[in-house]
């Protein structure tokens, strides 16, 4: 506690700066260069409209002509389009730049949705006690033992049958969240109720529940906040884990239409001129998916080491 | 021994019968399934004679057990799309996969715990450091990317192995098997290699990690005391204790085998269930996908059983520990 308060008067830059967590991170240079290649492909996201050499899904800024155009630096190459075009004459850069945004967004959004079922469930669950802490957990080591993405095809493949097709493609974007959100809360449950349990005997909660505190606000100001480190961990593997969910269903078919399509849907459509000789248009695609799943893994690696004081 | 066995099989029947009660609210009211059998021309009065044969004017809990009753004799309804008993469907496909995840567990361990062990014990050697690298770029490699590029090297640049299907099979009864063929074989290398990475990468890290965690325990400091040879220590003592956390965890990942292997088999063409039930997907068929469920959830109920006991026979202690809380030696 001490370290804290003393730390306090130097604000949060110089706090941040001062931690354990700063100093493993500038004395692992391939952590450095994951973190920096992780921003690049958030910035790349985001900013998409405005680095794209090209609006690859405005049918205006497309020529036919320039279709299957292999990489530039290639002897049939344009310098205009760096990493060639696909069939339908687009930039591969840019698909790849707009691919990246959607499987971003779809692994962030199924992050989210799976960590607040499971810590709303686990932190119950170690709170609460009881006949509804055995269901919770009973039902999730049943979870866990199925692959998440067979239980995320099983979402999906419901989805399908429960909705007619047009309808289905308009929202296929959210099925593919909720069943990648869903098929992951095991893990954030076990971990949060775990320590809850810890929390729960402290004194600080003690005196909480002593005074009169709404059990809910215990749980949500006093006891979440202290079971989020290991959540932050779990939350950055389970990034990678969703990314690779996503393009795994999208390249299955059941995932992210063509319409808007991620870095999965991108990889089956150009899988189908791999053995035309055209590569590069499923070549890239593959490339950007590992490069993003391998950063936000190795941030994920560095994390939990660095968070877990058994390893210090 | 007794009590623990009843209470693990009462568990997987309640399981099985949760899957079972999923599959079936699929199949009943995820879209009509007699708009599903018949084609638009159907009458009122045809659709009406449908549902009264088909039981779905009975009550809830009678619809449910007829359900339960069909699923046990393997009976699971006639598939939309192909229009032929789903039993029968699965029967025909289920070699293919079984072959692949077979193939696949036997190279996944036995590449897996030699890289394991040697990455255990010689842990600051720069190949271990290779290998561990390696590992996390397989980790992050998504299956169906180490297809493709597998497809794009060996097939489409190298033309030496085929890019999809089994190859030559032979039919030993209703079972095709493509073990007895060169062509079969030259078919299933690269599904089984893409299949079996993740696998070994898992089970390399783990085996790694189990050995660094038994070298520091005393009894390795005592055979090192008593001169044993490396070789004893690191094989005799070592390598066994670390085998029951790899038992598990390969028991349960043929479960995982059998869910990935729907993505090899879609990369590679491969003609078994997964691309059956991937097809029964993207077309909406019910009754495949409901039977499928089923079957996938017998497999991991199973396994999970098996690898209990298993435990309970590997490991002493468990047995200890029961026997003397229930009041007796077991």
């Amino acid at each position: 506690m001490s370290i804290d308060s003393d730390s306090g008067a130097k604000g949060l830059l110089g706090r941040a700066l001062d931690s354990d967590l700063w100093f493993s991170f500038t004395r692992s240079p391939v952590v450095m260069v994951a973190a920096v290649v992780t921003l690049l492909y958030f910035l790349a996201a985001i900013f998409a409209p405005l680095v794209a050499p090209q609006n690859p899904f405005d049918p205006a800024s497309l020529s036919l002509g320039d279709s299957f155009t292999a990489p530039a630096w290639t002897e049939y190459g344009m310098p205009e389009y760096l990493l060639g075009t696909d069939d339908q004459g687009r930039d591969i850069l840019s698909t790849l730049i707009y691919g990246a945004r959607i499987s971003l967004l779809v692994g962030f959004a199924a992050v989210i949705l799976s960590a607040v079922i499971g810590i709303s469930l686990g932190v119950t669950a170690g709170y609460v006690g009881g006949g509804f802490e055995s269901v919770v957990m009973r039902v999730a080591d049943v979870q866990l033992t199925v692959p998440g993405i067979l239980v995320a095809l099983m979402i999906d493949g419901v989805a399908r049958t429960a909705m007619p097709r047009e309808l289905h493609d308009q929202i296929a974007i959210y099925v593919v969240i909720f069943a990648i959100g869903v098929s992951d809360w095991p893990q954030y449950a076990r971990v949060t109720r775990g320590a809850t349990m810890v929390e729960k005997s402290r004194e600080y909660v003690q005196a909480a529940k002593v005074i009169g505190i709404h059990p809910l606000l215990i749980m949500l100001r006093h006891i979440l906040p202290n079971v989020m480190g290991p959540v932050l961990v779990l939350a950055t593997i389970g990034l990678a884990l969703a990314i690779i969910a996503e393009a795994t269903l999208s390249f299955l078919g059941v995932g992210v239409p063509p319409t808007t399509p991620s870095l999965g849907t991108l990889i089956r459509v150009g899988n189908n001129f791999l053995f035309s000789g055209e590569w590069w248009i499923t070549f890239f695609p593959c490339l950007a998916l590992i490069g993003l799943v391998l950063s936000v893994n190795l941030l994920g690696d560095w994390l939990r080491d660095a968070l877990n004081p058994r390893l210090r | 021994m007794v009590s623990f066995l009843i209470r693990r099989v009462v568990q997987a029947i309640l399981v099985m019968l949760a899957v079972a009660f999923l599959s079936f609210s699929m199949f009943n009211y995820a879209g009509d399934p007699v708009n599903n059998m018949v084609g638009q021309e159907a009458s009122r009065e045809d659709r009406a004679e449908l549902r009264e044969r088909l039981g779905l004017n009975d009550p809830f809990p009678v619809q449910f057990a007829r359900f339960v009753g069909n699923a046990i004799q393997g009976n699971f309804g006639i598939s939309y799309q192909l229009q032929r008993p789903v039993a029968d469907l699965i029967a025909e496909r289920m070699p293919a996969t079984l072959e692949l995840v077979l193939v696949s567990a036997i190279l996944a361990l036995s590449t897996g715990i030699p890289l394991g062990v040697y990455c255990g014990i010689a842990r600051h050697s720069w190949l271990s450091r290779f290998f561990l690298t390696i590992s996390l770029v397989g980790v992050s490699l998504p299956t169906f990317v180490i297809g493709i590029f597998l497809i794009y090297i060996f097939a489409v640049t190298l033309g030496v192995l085929p890019s999809f299907g089994r190859g030559g099979v032979v039919e030993l009864g209703w079972w095709k098997t493509s073990f007895l063929t060169a062509d079969g074989w030259r078919s299933l290398i690269m599904p089984a290699i893409t299949l079996s990475l993740f696998q070994t990468t898992l089970i390399m890290r783990l085996v790694r990690a189990e050995m660094l965690e038994v070298m520091r325990t005393d009894y390795i400091k005592f055979a090192r005391a008593r001169g044993l040879s490396n070789r004893a220590i690191n094989f005799g003592h070592a390598l066994k204790n670390t085998l029951v956390p790899v038992i598990t965890i390969a028991g349960l990942n043929i479960g995982a085998l059998i869910a990935f292997s729907i993505i090899t088999e879609t990369v590679f063409q491969w003609p078994g269930m997964g691309l059956l039930f991937i097809q029964a997907v993207s077309f909406a068929d019910v009754p495949i996908m409901s039977g499928y469920l089923v079957l996938v959830a017998l497999v991991f109920v199973t396994i999970n059983l098996i690898v209990d006991l298993l435990y309970y026979a590997v490991d002493p202690r468990l047995k200890v520990d029961r026997g003397t809380s229930a009041g007796r030696i077991a």
